[in-house]
């Protein structure tokens, strides 16, 4: 997209062919149309797609502090109500994750041979699983409070890990995000609780299903699992 | 530092020796061809996490909830306390012998501070003073040295492990203060309390297990695994940045 680089439009070029018979004006009203074209376009980049330029751990700061916050104020939230959680989630959380990508690699080299159908099936039984999974533990939030380390990253990077710790009682929780750059912002692609990352953790489950199931086998314990667990 | 090195290059060849020749002799090595090769010994293994599933079941997990249920949350918060107080005086041995002077020093400073100031431990006022607590223990001591964890193990009643950090485990429980006392009785309620204790701390994390994983045998042993190597991985300084995504 061009917004990451603002200063070259391509319209720039074509619109002035008519003041090709005089080169040097050209090449002046060119530049000036250029730097017009950059400004104006820059500005409206920067109030439209400030979350692009929204720091890493700056965002994951301030989706938790929502997250925490929302919990906070809602007794469903905390009593475990996972249609309620699943709203937070999908509204706050799921825009700034790339969940296609988390899944796709918990699947592993499998998930090319998987069907657009499965893929999609795939995602969504991943997710609830996840949701279910923690809802659990929100009715455990109270006076923890996240604090962050220092980012270690280029500014030039396009992958980055933001590492923090949950504090309350007792000692404090790892917890590690990996987030990549995309044209919508950066994105969240894998979690790590305690020194143990989601995804790899979920490749090596998944592929033990697959494995003596197929996908189709692993869908299927998915969603028996999900289901099972209904009770809440 | 030396001599330490010696010490530990005659551990590792003990353990991996001794140990794992002495497991592998209790089962068949029986894998297939999706095996973890961290786990050459999985048939035994689940074998024994069965065991402790079925004694947790029918006699831990039910003390632990009573206990939970019954326990005023000031009496479980001293208890947790008391325990966690001795556990920072090893800490600080474990620290020493990595070499990390701050470490040792602030978990030793905690422990002098919970026990004169806190009442022998009941209140957690080295917290309340912001020093940092660093829970160490002793196969992560043998870890920082370069042994190897070796195969993954799950032992009786103790649960997932691994030949080096079960080794870690019979050291502590030698150095371990509550081992000390004369009162037979009294040091055998202490270690019940403890067990119940620590059960129930993780009553929650058992319902999060059983949720998440699709197989808790294999998903237990991955987490353990990975947490125990990102802790190492801490301890020598190696980043754990890599992206090991595909």
């Amino acid at each position: 997209m061009s917004r990451g680089n603002p200063g070259r439009v391509p319209g720039s070029d074509l619109g002035l062919n008519k003041w090709a018979m005089c080169p040097e004006r050209f090449a002046m009203q060119r530049r000036v149309f250029t730097r017009l074209v950059s400004v104006v376009f820059g500005a409206t980049a920067l109030g439209v797609v400030h979350a692009a330029d929204e720091a890493p751990d700056a965002m994951v700061k301030r989706i938790s502090t929502e997250v925490l916050d929302a919990v906070k104020a809602d007794a469903a939230i905390q009593a475990g109500d996972v249609g309620r959680i699943t709203a937070l989630v999908d509204s706050k959380i799921m825009p700034n994750v790339n969940f296609g990508r988390m899944t796709a690699s918990a699947v592993g080299r499998f998930w090319r041979q998987a069907t657009p159908e499965q893929q999609k099936r795939l995602q969504d039984e991943f997710k609830t699983l996840l949701v279910r999974t923690y809802s659990g533990a929100l009715g455990e939030v109270k006076d923890q409070t996240l604090s962050f380390k220092p980012l270690r990253a280029k500014p030039e990077d396009t992958e980055v890990v933001v590492r923090s710790e949950v504090r309350g009682r007792g000692e404090p929780i790892q917890l590690d995000y990996r987030l990549e750059k995309t044209a919508g912002g950066w994105k969240i692609y894998d979690l790590n609780v305690l020194g143990v990352w989601l995804v790899e953790t979920y490749r090596s489950q998944f592929a033990q299903e697959i494995n003596t199931k197929g996908l189709d086998g692993l869908i299927a314990s998915l969603a028996q699992r999900n289901k099972s667990s209904g009770k809440s | 530092m030396k001599p330490w090195l010696v010490d530990v290059s005659v551990l590792r060849r003990c353990v991996s020796g001794c140990l794992v020749a002495g497991v592998l002799a209790l089962s068949g090595c029986a894998t297939g061809p999706h095996a973890n090769p961290k786990d050459p010994i999985e048939p035994f293994n689940r074998g024994v996490q069965q065991f402790n599933d079925s004694v947790d079941e029918a006699f831990l997990k039910p003390v632990a909830t009573f206990y939970r249920d019954v326990t005023p949350d000031l009496v479980r918060t001293g208890v947790n306390n008391v325990f966690s107080n001795l556990r920072d005086l090893w800490s600080s041995v474990n620290a020493a012998l990595q070499l990390r002077p701050r470490e040792a020093t602030e978990n030793f400073l905690r422990f002098s501070v919970n026990t004169f100031w806190g009442i022998g431990g009941l209140l957690d006022i080295a917290s309340e003073m912001q020093i940092e607590r660093t829970t160490l223990d002793f196969g992560q001591t043998l870890g920082r040295w370069g042994v190897p964890s070796g195969p993954y193990l799950v032992l009786p009643f103790m649960g997932p492990s691994t030949v080096r950090d079960a080794l870690g485990m019979g050291v502590e429980s030698s150095g371990d203060l509550l081992s000390g006392m004369n009162h037979v009785p009294t040091r055998n309620s202490l270690y019940a309390l403890r067990i119940v204790e620590a059960r129930a701390n993780l009553l929650r994390a058992g319902a999060l297990l059983d949720q998440a994983a699709l197989d808790k045998y294999s998903f237990t042993r991955d987490a353990y695994l990975q947490r125990r190597e990102s802790q190492i991985r801490a301890l020598t300084g190696k980043d754990d940045n890599e992206d090991d995504d595909e």
